[in-house]
């Protein structure tokens, strides 16, 4: 009877002891800057799967948290992308600002369809998000004389970030700018996963019945997420289209959504990096495989999948974690010098 | 059936209720006392659940109204009524497999006399796995989990539908003891659907007895205890005290 451990916190002080900050994501975040150094001719393709990053966490926020399914994401990346593209090419460069802009009508837009999003769940979802997807794609191709359709939106014109910093041919800028972007947001996504709603989502995930019996309001928490989640995609497809000085179809395309679901599944959804390294990992392995065959690089990733929803059913992360969480690396831990541990 | 003049915590009038189409309850009518408790009793399929599942807010509900210490819930969405004093157990525990102990408790916790503290007091089985998952418990752990996030929010009254279902003797001994614990020292208002009629008597005041979507039989638990007619004729069960 008397084992009761010591230090019973309370909710609030008991979630915000999960947010303290490990020396595994320090390095991490540390070794997001090693491009700069030791690849300075990939940075182009750097700030590529820093903006991807993002886009994913985007959809780790509402799969991985809130157990959405959507097949349909690129809808919001595509919007936010055209959004700053239309607003650049009328006559407003400034990057900021129009960031800004386009994750508040991403936001918008997802809040809008959160009305429909928040009364399904599982199959339902898939088919309402994937049609939502083509609705956007054909709505952006018939349009023409505003997105430039099947040609793509030309002339966006990007000012100096800051009135400084020139988005150069290098990636040198863009990468910076995309690494800070996802940063701040990947902040404002771990604040809000830590918090009591983060945790009434997780709950809503594993069983939206029993969160109503004991008090929560679930469809009001899908629909905040979703539209936060929205944003979140929208800013990615902004900075996409601020770096690339550019806009195609391509950026509402299935494809891009359902890439992104492989790469969350691949890193692991619900663990908040799951999707920053299935980015990492899928753009990587699609510029080297796409390098030796370009025509059949798709047969690698469909072994890769395979392979991790076989093995390590819940993403590498996910694998990872087990394996740092079993006896025997404990064990071995232990014999290591204290600096060498970590903390996690 | 209770006897004070005070307003009732939770009053059920002529509640016709059940699931799209199909009609579970007809005409129930209860009234349940602030720190009352209530065993209901009847074979399986009588509509017990449904019962706890109606004053919850989840079945299709035809007729009649429930008050809520006099106020009129009957329109009001399950998370309102939740926020507003019930609790309740299901029969399948769904505890959150995937959160830890601590975590299914924080999600649920509201400010009030049940926290963290308190609840680790009673069940200290919990307490010592914390920071376990929900599903590396055994079921009478996940059963005293499932009872211990439904008193985080506090409620002024517990529906628990057979909590003591599919357990080994000693966790039934142990729950039972917690659920004496809740009803008898702490004044929670339980009401409570048990097989082990006998426990179920002997934890409550008052009992009614269900038959197909009906009550058949109201009487004080501990006078029906004694009443082995009525028991072998609704329920079917000799008891086993």
């Amino acid at each position: 009877m008397a084992s009761v451990a010591p230090a019973i916190s309370g909710p609030h002080q008991y979630l915000q002891a999960q947010t303290r900050w490990s020396r595994v994501e320090i390095a991490f975040w540390l070794a997001t800057l090693l491009p700069f150094v030791v690849a300075p001719n990939y940075l182009v393709l750097a700030s590529q799967v820093a903006i991807t990053a993002l886009f994913a966490l985007s959809l780790d926020l509402i799969l991985g948290y809130a157990g959405i399914v959507s097949l349909g994401h690129a809808a919001f990346f595509g919007f936010g992308a055209y959004t700053a593209g239309i607003i650049s090419k009328y006559g407003w460069g400034e990057p900021l600002s129009g960031l800004l802009i386009s994750g508040i009508a991403a936001g918008l837009l997802g809040y809008l369809m959160s009305f429909v999003i928040a009364r399904f769940r599982h199959l339902a979802l898939i088919m309402i998000t994937l049609g939502f997807g083509f609705l956007l794609l054909e709505a952006a191709n018939s349009a023409s004389w505003l997105t430039g359709g099947a040609d793509g939106l030309q002339g966006v014109r990007m000012w100096p970030l800051l009135g400084i910093f020139k988005f150069d041919l290098w990636g040198v800028t863009s990468y910076w700018y995309s690494l800070i972007v996802l940063f701040l947001l990947f902040l404002v996504s771990r604040r809000l996963i830590h918090s009591p709603f983060g945790l009434s989502l997780r709950g809503i995930r594993e069983n939206i019945v029993r969160m109503r019996a004991i008090g929560a309001e679930s469809r009001a928490h899908l629909q905040k997420v979703y539209t936060i989640s929205a944003a979140m995609a929208g800013i990615a497809g902004a900075v996409l289209t601020q770096t690339t000085e550019t806009v195609s179809l391509g950026v509402l395309d299935f494809q891009r959504s359902a890439d992104l679901l492989v790469m969350l599944i691949l890193g692991g959804a619900g663990r908040l990096y799951g999707g920053i390294v299935g980015a990492i990992l899928y753009m990587v392995a699609r510029d080297q495989f796409s390098g030796i065959n370009p025509q059949y690089w798709y047969f690698p990733i469909g072994v890769l999948l395979i392979a991790v929803v076989l093995f390590l059913p819940n993403g590498i992360l996910g694998g990872l974690a087990k394996i740092t969480a079993s006896e025997r690396l404990q064990k071995w831990m232990r014999t290591l010098p204290p600096w060498l541990r970590g903390a996690s | 059936m209770v006897s004070s003049l005070a307003e009732p915590l939770l009053a059920l009038r002529n509640i016709r209720a059940g699931y799209g189409e199909a009609v579970v309850l007809d005409n129930i009518s209860l009234e349940l006392a602030d720190r009352g408790s209530l065993a209901v009793l009847g074979r399986n399929g009588v509509g017990k659940s449904t019962l706890l599942l109606t004053i919850m807010g989840f079945t299709t509900l035809r007729r009649g109204n429930i008050l809520w210490q006099g106020r009129d819930i009957t329109a009001l969405a399950p998370h309102r009524r939740a926020r507003a004093g019930i609790g309740w157990v299901a029969q399948e525990r769904e505890i959150f497999a995937n959160l830890t102990v601590e975590e299914n408790l924080t999600v649920a916790a509201r400010p009030g006399r049940w926290d963290k503290r308190a609840i680790f007091e009673l069940f200290p089985r919990i307490g010592e796995r914390r920071a376990n998952k929900g599903n590396q418990l055994s079921g009478g752990e996940q059963q005293m989990l499932a009872m211990a996030r439904a008193l985080m929010t506090n409620p002024a009254l517990l529906l628990l539908d057979e909590p003591l279902e599919g357990l080994a003797p000693i966790i039934v001994e142990e729950l039972a003891g917690a659920l004496k614990r809740m009803i008898r020292d702490e004044g929670t208002a339980v009401i409570l659907i048990e097989q082990h009629a006998g426990i179920a008597l002997s934890l409550t005041e008052d009992a009614v007895l269900l038959e197909r979507g009906a009550i058949v039989h109201r009487a004080k638990s501990a006078d029906l205890m004694k009443d082995a007619a009525t028991l072998d004729r609704y329920i079917g069960m000799k008891i086993k005290a």
